[in-house]
């Protein structure tokens, strides 16, 4: 096997170096942060999705191929490739499907204190869960299962966005068993 | 009509590592690529054409990087193809290249996977903000650690399962040149002590940020056949996607990940691949992955996995299924490559090729990688003799 650690020996001729520059350190990096801002326009069922927000409301789109409930709407059931038309107002109450808790900062969130609990939040009457912050309790209180519900921004501070909801607390409900929680609730219900 | 038979006459990898400064993109491809051919015992003339594969251009912030990297890898006036299927690239390009021999559209194709974390920050670059949801996963681990959590709730499989598997990988990489992490006095307690990132992510039990490239030259049966290096012999291809969320998706055990290894398997005439399987690299970023893949796999019974990293069955030191005799993802990654790397080692194997980290008269390899939500598979089979 060959030295991992040497060039390839046609890599590594002797380059000459123009005399105006030999004195010069080389150059070995250039670090240079890029930003690129655009206009984000949604499509007809997410516009509708994120003004909902702004009256305290989560829309859902149910598939007319089985019933099942996508939330965000996204106008299609991408399992059957069909359209999907109808609206379905959820409850701001759901489970913990899983989560993460997380020691890690994320850039743009200074607000959020670490360790932080990311939840799949699957909220009642949908089929598929979305991402959401979990507090309002100790971290190690967290579990699978665990019944949520929306602490929603005042109503002041409402816009057509999802970050109207604060967190996720605990609602002191009994929990959802874990072998129900999820996106094993939906194999249950076809049992 | 059948496909054609199709080899791996060369395997190339630069050494990886955190940072190569003295190296560009084109000059750290160029490497791997040059190594590919040295081995192969051949020139950049006689190869037809070039597919390249890397994670998404946003990582290092250079567009297409394909086109500017043409020269460098000697596709002036040839065909270059560049494959996207995020993490799972390095797997998914071998097997397009493969194809073009398959098909008989080409008989000699240089593959590389490639990825320069230095001048990239690929953890912020998986977590975009996006406008319908909420920005709080951080990187990829944000997103893999619930799923872990449900498959240790699922198995019950001890709490240091994760730990046994990353000590076992960076032990491996000790016998590995081209290994990124090479930790000669790491300790199993060190690996359980290290920080939760995300929880039940310890840091100890992810993947490092590599610099590297990785390539093959592939080429048809007449090309195996003159090769004056042992060639391996590819036996089974196939990739399979799936959404990454919808109602009752198990992302523990894919049902993509499930019908991919089905297939290479049936492609492979193996049913018993626990037994007639001599050497296996499949993509772990995070250590319990090693155990979740095995059963999807089906090396293991499902919710046994972890039974086989308890007892030592893939370890490289006398275990029946050697596991990432490279030290595998945990020890390397560059994203890009990290596929490839997968698929080149387990062809280094069968060839006989693999140096300390050679298993023992090994026949038949597998090789794997998976990208995106966990709904990305490429997988193959190689072995020493022809199909």
């Amino acid at each position: 096997m060959t030295d991992p650690n040497l060039s390839p020996a046609s890599l590594s001729e002797e380059i000459e170096i123009p005399e105006s520059i030999s004195g010069l350190e080389p150059v070995r990096s250039v670090r240079s942060p890029i930003k690129l801002i655009y206009d984000f326009v949604p499509s007809p069922p997410v516009q509708e999705y994120l003004r909902s927000y702004s009256k305290k409301k989560i829309l859902g789109h149910r598939s007319p191929i089985d019933g099942a409930v996508f939330v965000p709407p996204r106008g299609v059931d991408p399992r059957h490739g069909a359209l999907i038309e109808e609206s379905v107002e959820l409850s701001d109450k759901g489970h913990v499907g899983n989560f993460c808790v997380t020691n890690l900062p994320i850039p743009g969130r200074d607000d959020l204190d670490i360790p932080y609990v990311s939840a799949w939040i699957h909220l009642d009457g949908a089929n598929v869960g979305f991402l959401g912050l979990v507090a309002g309790c100790e971290n190690d209180e967290v579990h699978i299962g665990m019944r949520v519900q929306a602490v929603w921004k005042k109503e002041e501070e409402l816009g057509n966005t999802a970050e109207n909801i604060l967190y996720w607390e605990p609602t002191g409900e009994p929990s959802v068993p874990v072998e129900k929680a999820g996106n094993r609730a939906w194999d249950q219900r076809n049992e | 009509m059948s496909a054609e038979l199709t080899a791996v006459l060369g395997v190339g990898q630069t050494k990886y590592s955190s940072t190569r400064g003295d190296v560009s993109i084109a000059g750290l491809c160029r490497e791997a690529a040059y190594r590919a051919l040295e081995d192969a015992q051949l020139d950049w003339k006689e190869i037809d054409a070039v597919v390249i594969g890397k994670a998404p251009d946003f990582f290092e912030g250079v567009m297409m990087p394909e086109l500017y990297l043409a020269e460098a890898l000697g596709a002036v006036g040839k065909p270059i193809l560049r494959v996207h299927t995020a993490g799972s690239v390095g797997g998914s390009t071998a097997l397009v290249a493969a194809s073009l021999i398959q098909s008989r559209v080409h008989e000699k194709v240089l593959t590389i996977g490639f990825e320069k974390q230095s001048e990239s920050n690929a953890t912020w670059a998986l977590s975009l903000p996006q406008p319908f949801s909420v920005s709080i996963n951080a990187g990829a681990g944000g997103y893999f650690s619930p799923i872990i959590r449900q498959y240790m709730s699922r198995s019950g499989a001890p709490e240091l399962i994760g730990c046994m598997v990353a000590f076992k990988d960076r032990q491996h990489a000790l016998k590995n040149p081209y290994a990124h992490l090479h930790q000669n006095d790491l300790t199993f307690e060190e690996v359980v002590e290290s920080p939760m990132l995300w929880n039940p992510i310890r840091y100890s039990e992810t993947c490092p940020s590599s610099d590297g490239a990785c390539a093959m030259v592939l080429g048809n049966e007449v090309s195996g056949d003159r090769a004056e290096n042992p060639v391996a012999w590819v036996h089974g291809t196939a990739m399979r996607s799936e959404s990454n969320n919808f109602p009752g998706r198990d992302e523990v055990n894919p049902l993509a990940s499930r019908q991919c290894a089905a297939d290479v398997f049936k492609q492979a005439g193996i049913t018993n691949p626990l037994k007639e399987i001599d050497a296996v690299e499949i993509y772990v970023p995070f250590s319990w992955y090693e155990p979740m893949w095995l059963e999807s796999l089906g090396f293991a019974e499902l919710d046994h996995g972890w039974r086989m990293v308890e007892d030592g069955t893939t370890s490289l030191s006398g275990g029946e299924l050697p596991v990432n005799c490279s030290g595998g993802v945990l020890s390397s990654n560059p994203i890009g490559a990290s596929g490839m790397i997968r698929f080149a080692e387990a062809a280094l194997q069968v060839r006989g090729m693999a140096g300390d980290h050679q298993v023992d008269g090994a026949k038949k390899s597998f090789g794997h990688a998976y990208g995106g939500g966990a709904q990305y598979f490429a997988m193959w089979i190689v072995g020493a003799e022809k199909p």
